[in-house]
């Protein structure tokens, strides 16, 4: 067992120069055969890992990351952790999801850095007030908390928000989640992989699929650029490279891939206290423990997987945030970059057996699958063990795009353009 | 960013088109409700070229066919195509 991080180990170390610590997950060569083997060491693949190991005993398991862990979406995204979604398969499933992370540093050993500071969506109209009140009522009928501020209690959060009648934009209130905020993602990736190694999960990076070993209807193990690996079952969890992985399996899924940017300014003293966001003017804003202003917006709304985007829409995001926070014109950007979303047909994730035996997937998070790290690891980890659906991911099934039960929070019909 | 060849306008700012969908996406009126299903539903997705229904919406406003690789955003082939090749 490794030492375990604490202000005593910190102490301790002291004393000898910190020469103590031990890298915090093996490099392992990959085995001939797995029980499990879970492909993407994002933070889904690695949750999904470490809670087969914990909560169902099954060790034998392996993560096959084609590059580094982290190296994805898990250490690309904006880290917003939420669960206030609309339809009770959505917000139940991330509430879940959230009540797993106000826990999660203690039970990894690992500081995610989790910061409830509060989620707030902004109305700009009657419209949206009436849609918030609606899903914050949906929310609390379910337990899960959701206010509605008038824009006298915005001031009081968020002072630079332009809260006059004369804003391009006016901002008419919000509806505020204050259990929901922001969390360190690297450190998700981090905490998990150290914690499934520490139970015995071989975590091999470098190590792309590039197929499967097929034994007629079943998926008997996995070929990659390090060789053949067998397994008992194999999950797909590769996010915005799903339906490249899927098709290497011969299915194709209600998925296209689409480039999604962020971008982050320099560091300032603390100007925005929640999470800002606006889905009538897609853009969203946040402050970073360092200080930085953390900004997005739109997918890039065509197929790609080069991690690329087009600088209109980075501008067009910037331009809806200034335009409702002035003061953010006066920032330099710092950073910009993007990474493959796997954006599903109706804006929902996909968890679940797929139509081969031995294969399960778990795909389709779009652009909000972080905050549901936890949830997905830990419905993914059941339905990997015991080969059936846990009930929270029952609906997110494949065949529901079949059989017309899709999960379409914002009603856009077929197309992989929900937000 | 980068420029589309419009069969009709010429190279044009890509912003100035939309994507739809891919070819083998589109709903055959005269095929059956699985057909339908899986036209709307799935994709191929691949990760190199696929042919995808693209439309000049803030231009001639004509629909086309690109040949276009998903990783490096190659144009291989633009094509004019008429009504018919939609729903
Ligand atoms: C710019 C941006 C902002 C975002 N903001 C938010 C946000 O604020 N809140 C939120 O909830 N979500 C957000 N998301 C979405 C979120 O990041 C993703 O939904 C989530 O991280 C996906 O799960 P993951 O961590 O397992 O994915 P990833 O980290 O992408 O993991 C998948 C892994 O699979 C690996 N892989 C791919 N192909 C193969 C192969 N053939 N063999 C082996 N390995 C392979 C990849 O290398 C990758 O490491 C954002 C995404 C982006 C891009
Ligand atoms: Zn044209």
């Amino acid at each position: 067992m490794k030492t375990p991080y604490s202000a005593f180990s910190l102490l301790r170390g002291a004393l000898n120069g910190q020469k103590h610590w031990e890298p915090a997950w093996r490099d392992p060569e990959p085995r001939a055969s797995y029980d499990v083997i879970i492909i993407g060491g994002g933070g889904h693949g690695l949750a999904t890992a470490y809670y087969l190991a914990k909560v169902h005993g099954i060790r034998n398991v392996a993560v096959l990351e084609k590059s580094w862990i982290g190296g994805g979406n898990v250490g690309r995204n904006t880290t917003l952790v939420r669960s206030n979604y609309r339809l009770p398969q959505l917000h139940n499933f991330f509430e879940f999801g959230l009540k797993l992370w106000h826990n999660l540093s203690d039970d990894l050993n690992y500081n995610v850095m989790f910061s409830p500071r509060g989620a707030m969506f902004l109305g700009h109209n009657d419209g949206d007030m009436i849609k918030l009140a609606e899903r914050g009522d949906a929310m609390r009928c379910d337990g899960i908390d959701a206010e509605l501020l008038t824009p006298k209690q915005i001031a009081k959060i968020e002072p630079l928000l332009d809260l006059s009648r004369g804003a391009r934009f006016p901002i008419d209130g919000a509806l505020i989640q204050w259990r929901a905020g922001t969390a360190r993602h690297d450190a998700v990736a981090w905490g998990y992989a150290r914690a499934a190694d520490a139970l015995g999960v071989d975590i091999i990076q470098k190590c792309e699929v590039t197929g499967f070993v097929k034994d007629g209807n079943r998926i008997t193990g996995v070929e990659t650029t390090r060789g053949r690996i067998l397994a008992g079952r194999t999950g797909i969890c590769v996010a915005g490279h799903s339906g490249h992985v899927a098709g290497l399996a011969g299915l194709r899924l209600p998925i296209e891939s689409q480039t999604l940017q962020a971008l982050v300014t320099e560091g300032v003293k603390p100007m925005v206290q929640s999470v800002i966001m606006s889905q009538s003017l897609h853009f969203y804003v946040s402050q970073s423990d360092k200080g930085g202003i953390v900004m997005g917006g739109d997918p890039d709304n065509w197929p790609s997987y080069a991690r690329r985007g087009q600088p209109t829409i980075k501008e067009h995001a910037i331009a809806q945030a200034v335009t409702c926070m002035p003061a953010l014109s006066r920032l330099r950007m710092l950073r910009t970059w993007s990474g493959v979303t796997d954006m599903s047909f109706d804006g929902s994730p996909i968890i679940g057996p797929s139509p081969i035996d031995g294969l399960y997937l778990n795909a389709g998070w779009c652009y909000g699958g972080f905050k549901a790290t936890p949830a997905s690891g830990w419905t993914y980890a059941h339905t990997l063990a015991t080969g059936k659906p846990h009930e929270l991911n029952a609906p997110f099934s494949l065949e529901r795009f079949m059989t017309g039960a899709t999960i379409d929070e914002t009603s856009v019909g077929p197309f992989p353009n929900h937000r | 960013m980068y420029q589309i060849t419009c069969p009709h306008c010429g190279p044009r700012a890509q912003t100035e088109f939309t994507y739809e969908r891919t070819t083998d996406s589109v709903v055959d009126p005269a095929g059956d409700t699985h057909a339908a299903m899986q036209a709307l539903y799935t994709r191929a997705n691949p990760m190199g070229l696929d042919d995808e229904i693209w439309r000049h919406t803030y231009g001639c406003r004509a629909w086309m066919v690109l040949t276009r690789h998903r990783v490096t955003h190659e144009i291989r082939a633009v094509k004019a195509i008429g009504p018919e090749a939609l729903p």
